[in-house]
């Protein structure tokens, strides 16, 4: 025991003595969740929408008002004809065009009938999507406020809208989960493979393995400051989350740490098996950094919803070990759920765990003999 | 001025390298003749390497002079690089090329024509016997092999002065004998041979060497000048009354 | 010149030697292609939803198979009580709820006034915004609909009803029609793939032969910078090229990608592109020490490009200050390049200045690499 402590010290001095890996190690990841706290977002804020109001009436003006009133939009132009749209689209300047036909005003005086086309740029589905959904609510709103003021009597139901475990609907609820996820995935994963193979890279492998300390200390060792590292890491992003970005830990602190602690395991063990599958650090790096962002980010639920999934996704989601951490966090910190509610996803983990190190220490015999 | 038979093929005037306040090479002053074989002698961290990566161009001098093969170390580092070869301790070939690969891509990058590339390939593995194993990898040949390939590759341009930074460093004596061989070989082709090591036993390979300690040159001479010098029979023990004066 | 030409075939040679990496720098991109392009879609359809039908009315009964008929709401289990839907909503057996209070039939026919109560995860904060617009635009339609099959026994209403004004909305989803996900995230898909593969082998390479010990025999060489830094970089260069080719062809073969635009122009931009990406690579490599290091340092500037390059959250929704960080992201320039020459036939002139501001960031960051590469430890 004495042997392994002397030696989980000099791996710390190992990670220490090189302030860049330092400064990477924290630094980085702080970095990371300051800037896509502030700036990655799903709400649409002053989207540049153009307006060609064929008719110019009165009442085409104030629709015209009322939609650029909404904080949704910014109004970039008023366009004269189809081509200057055409060219504001190419040239992507607008995200959506509203057309309102000629003797807008007359038509609906005269037929009670109006009609608006919504012309959405698509290449973004999603933001098309939404502001033409959004258009539609204020036109109904102007619609209704048209119909108001000549009559009474027309059945109304009215929703009362509660957002729950997010009242401000902040993106930043829904994101710093899935960053501490990516962060801690790929940080571990990727510092435990590559620390691994570039001893088995330089030789130096060999000397360790003649050491007294059996193999399995060794790699204790090798990880051990890798897991305390990361979990400071995981501390400093959950205090950032909360002081900085409002997002509350609802549920037990003590239990979302742990559950945390599961997950850098999960994470290392990964790392630890990709460096028993190769001896070149170029190969590791690439597998835990290539084989690991896309798919962590894409199919772990951080931002795109895993229900909405055809379903051979769905079904392959369910091997990303970041899709159970991120329900994991979500539950905790927002929901303020008990381990009753996440027992499953925290016994899948486990599971990851334990698969990965078998494979580990399968492959490592197969070496040895 | 360059071809000048007279000039030595490396002259060196208080040359100087500090790290912070650490001198790591103090003032040296020395010169090498051409086609001798000039041994640099020194324990570990006596600043021989230092010395040497200052004259082959890797490491800037923080002060005194140097010329190698008749060009300045601080101006004319690019021309100094055609005229030498060398072979660190470090291994230096490629792992994952093939014996002929390496040959070809250091001879490329020298600038010999195909034509003398496909000629020196020849006569290399000729020379060293490397018929069999001229079309694997170099990571499965043994060490002694690798080096000795490293030592010819570094003359593929025929340079006129060779650096040798610790060549014999981790191979087994018959290997070591066999590799001055090489060394006696390209120096009776006229080619000055500069060359670090702490093995005494190779001192005495040397036409004249030069013992460091602790950055500075501390005997310099022929062996047997040395050993005289120092009334001693080896130059082990001439190390060790250098080394330890107090002893 | 001649002598890039040796450095490009030992590259090569070292590359296609690699066992382990060719299916890391062939295989997988492609795979992560092909698969991950289905991940994409914020379609919200099929948003669960619990009713919590206190009234048991007519009207009530006919709201909750309106909701039943509309593609966007999957009706679940009805539950008993506020507990159970609760419990529901925090289990994510259902993203939202809606509580039909006793009297909502009576209070409609009498008040013409009715309240409904909606409860929605709002973690995800679009799409619960989605969510509740979807509803309000249900209960809308229902109020019409019920205004006039039920106005036809109520006079005042019958006249009030006909004599409302409406307007009639068409909406047109212009270059994407059906709205297709994968038209808009494949090219970006591929953008990444390739800007990855690009910057992680290219960083890794220098500060390889550093690790090894090679560099230093290539600095005693009469090597010139240039020479050396366009031999290593060149192999990515058409790596990367060769790679976006054959990602672009599976993507029309798989999912029929348009390609409106001209491809000469994709390419250019994309060889100048890679030019700045591998640029990039070599400059952390000859600034750092460690593979390691220079892999966490393209690591964190890949994640920060990928994430704000504006294909997973659009640009525009960034705060200004975010904004302006983008314009230094080339990965954003190039994503803008794919979307308007393949989805909207863009020529030359509408992409103009994103060549003019890749051009300038190839230069730049090449220029620096060659002049950090110092031969010369000083």
């Amino acid at each position: 025991m004495k042997k392994l402590k002397g030696f989980i010290v000099k791996e710390f001095f190992h990670i220490f003595r090189d302030y860049r890996t330092i400064l990477i190690l924290f630094g980085m990841p702080i970095m990371q969740i300051m800037l896509f706290g502030f700036a990655i977002t799903n709400e649409i804020k002053n989207a540049k929408i153009a307006v060609l109001d064929h008719s110019k009436d009165e009442l085409s003006r104030k629709l015209v008002e009322q939609i650029s009133a909404s904080e949704y939009f910014t109004l970039y132009a008023n366009l004269q004809n189809v081509e200057e749209m055409k060219t504001a689209f190419e040239e992507a300047k607008i995200k959506q065009a509203i057309i309102i036909e000629k003797g807008f005003a007359e038509n609906l005086y005269k037929t009670n009938q109006a009609n608006i086309q919504i012309i959405s740029d698509a290449t973004e589905p999603n933001t098309a999507n939404t502001l033409s959904n959004y258009t539609q609510v204020v036109i109904r709103n102007f619609q209704q406020d048209l119909n108001k003021q000549q009559q009474s009597g027309v059945m109304q139901i009215e929703a009362e809208v509660q957002m729950r475990y997010n009242e401000k609907l902040k993106g930043v609820f829904l994101f710093v989960p899935g960053l501490i996820t990516i962060i801690l995935m790929l940080v571990s994963a990727m510092m435990t493979s590559i620390s691994i193979t570039k001893e088995k890279e330089m030789g130096t492998m060999e000397i360790l393995l003649v050491s007294p300390l059996k193999p399995f200390q060794l790699i204790l060792a090798k990880v051990i400051p890798y897991l305390l590292l990361s979990f400071l890491n995981a501390c400093i992003i959950l205090i950032l989350g909360n002081y900085v970005f409002g997002v509350p830990v609802k549920g037990n602190l003590i239990l979302l740490l742990a559950e945390s602690m599961l997950f850098i395991i999960t994470a290392l063990s990964l790392g630890i098996f990709i460096s028993t599958r190769t001896d070149s650090q170029q190969v590791a790096l690439m597998v835990s950094l290539m084989g690991l962002m896309l798919p962590t980010i894409m199919l772990s639920g951080f931002i795109f919803p895993i229900e909405n999934m055809p379903l051979p996704l769905q079904v392959i989601s369910n091997i990303i070990p970041a899709k159970w951490f991120i329900i994991i966090v979500k539950s905790i910190m927002l929901k303020g759920s008990s381990f009753i509610y996440v027992w499953k996803e925290t016994l899948i983990l486990l599971g990851f765990t334990t698969l990965f190190i078998g494979l580990s220490v399968k492959n490592f015999k197969i070496r040895l003999a | 001025m360059n071809n000048s038979e007279n000039r030595p093929a490396v002259k060196v005037n208080k040359l100087t390298r500090q790290f912070g306040d650490f001198y790591a090479v103090k003032e040296i002053t020395f010169e090498v003749n051409k086609g001798e074989i000039f041994g640099f002698l020194g324990a570990n961290g006596a600043g021989k390497s230092t010395a040497m990566r200052m004259l082959t161009g890797l490491l800037a001098p923080s002060s005194g002079e140097a010329t190698v093969a008749g060009y300045d170390v601080y101006k004319e580092a690019e021309k100094i690089k055609k005229n030498i070869g060398y072979m660190s301790q470090r291994f230096s070939l490629y792992e994952d090329l093939t014996v002929l690969e390496n040959i070809k891509f250091y001879g490329g990058i020298y600038g010999l024509s195909n034509q003398q590339i496909k000629q020196k390939s020849e006569e290399l593995v000729e020379k060293l016997n490397l018929h069999e194993v001229s079309k694997s990898l170099l990571s499965g040949l043994p060490l002694g092999w690798k080096q000795k390939l490293a030592f010819s590759v570094a003359l593929l341009h025929d340079p006129e002065i060779i650096f040798l930074d610790e060549p014999t460093g981790g191979v087994d004596p018959v290997t070591r004998r066999q590799f001055w061989k090489l060394i006696y070989e390209a120096s009776d082709s006229g080619i000055t041979v500069f060359v670090t090591t702490h093995y005494m036993d190779e001192a005495e390979y040397c036409n004249r060497i030069s013992m460091m300690v602790a950055g500075e040159i501390a005997a310099l001479g022929s062996p047997n000048e040395l050993k005289k010098q120092y009334g001693v029979d080896s130059m082990d023990e001439v190390f060790v009354k250098i080394a330890r004066p107090s002893n | 010149m001649r002598k890039i030409r040796f450095i490009l075939e030992k590259e090569f040679r070292q590359i296609f030697r690699n066992r382990g990496m060719l299916p890391i720098i062939f295989v997988m991109p492609i795979v992560q292609l092909l698969i991950l392009a289905n991940a994409a879609t914020f379609d919200i359809k099929n948003i669960k939803i619990i009713i919590l039908d206190q009234d048991h009315s007519t009207f009530s009964k006919r709201l909750v198979s309106n909701v039943n008929a509309s593609p966007y709401f999957a009706l679940q289990e009805p539950s008993d009580n506020t507990e159970q839907a609760e419990a529901a909503l925090k289990e994510e057996k259902s993203d939202m709820y809606v509580v039909i209070p006793p009297d909502f039939e009576k209070d409609l026919i009498k008040e013409q006034n009715a309240d409904v109560q909606m409860i929605i995860n709002a973690i995800d904060g679009s799409k619960a915004g989605l969510a509740s617009a979807y509803f309000a635009n249900l209960l809308a339609n229902f109020n019409v609909e019920m205004a006039s099959s039920y106005g036809l026994k109520s006079n005042a209403m019958l006249t009030s009803n006909s004599n409302s004004k409406s307007i009639a909305v068409t909406n047109s989803n212009w270059y994407n029609q059906f709205l297709n996900y994968k038209f808009y995230m494949v090219p970006g898909i591929l953008v990444l793939l390739v800007t990855m593969i690009g910057a992680f082998l290219s960083s890794m390479n220098i500060v390889r032969e550093k690790e090894i010990g090679t560099i230093e025999q290539l600095n005693v060489t009469p090597i010139k910078n240039y020479e050396f830094i366009i031999g290593k970089l060149l192999p990515f260069w058409l790596i990367g090229l060769f790679e976006l080719g054959l990602g672009l062809t599976l993507a029309k073969i798989f999912y029929s990608i348009p390609i409106e635009g001209s491809l000469v122009i994709i390419f250019g931009f994309a060889g100048i592109y890679l030019l700045a990406v591998l640029g990039m690579g070599l400059l952390i490599s000859t600034i750092t020490e460690t593979q390691q290091q220079s892999m966490f340092i393209s690591w964190f500037f890949l994640v920060i490009f990928i994430l704000l390059s504006g294909l997973f959250t659009a640009i525009e929704n960034m705060p200004e200050w975010a904004q302006r960080i983008t314009l230094f992201n080339p990965v954003r320039y190039f994503i803008e390049v794919t979307r308007m020459v393949m989805l909207k036939g863009a020529g030359f002139s509408a992409v103009k200045s994103q060549f003019v501001v890749m051009l300038t960031f190839a230069f730049c960051l090449n220029l620096l690499a060659i002049l950090r590469y110092r031969k010369t430890a000083s």
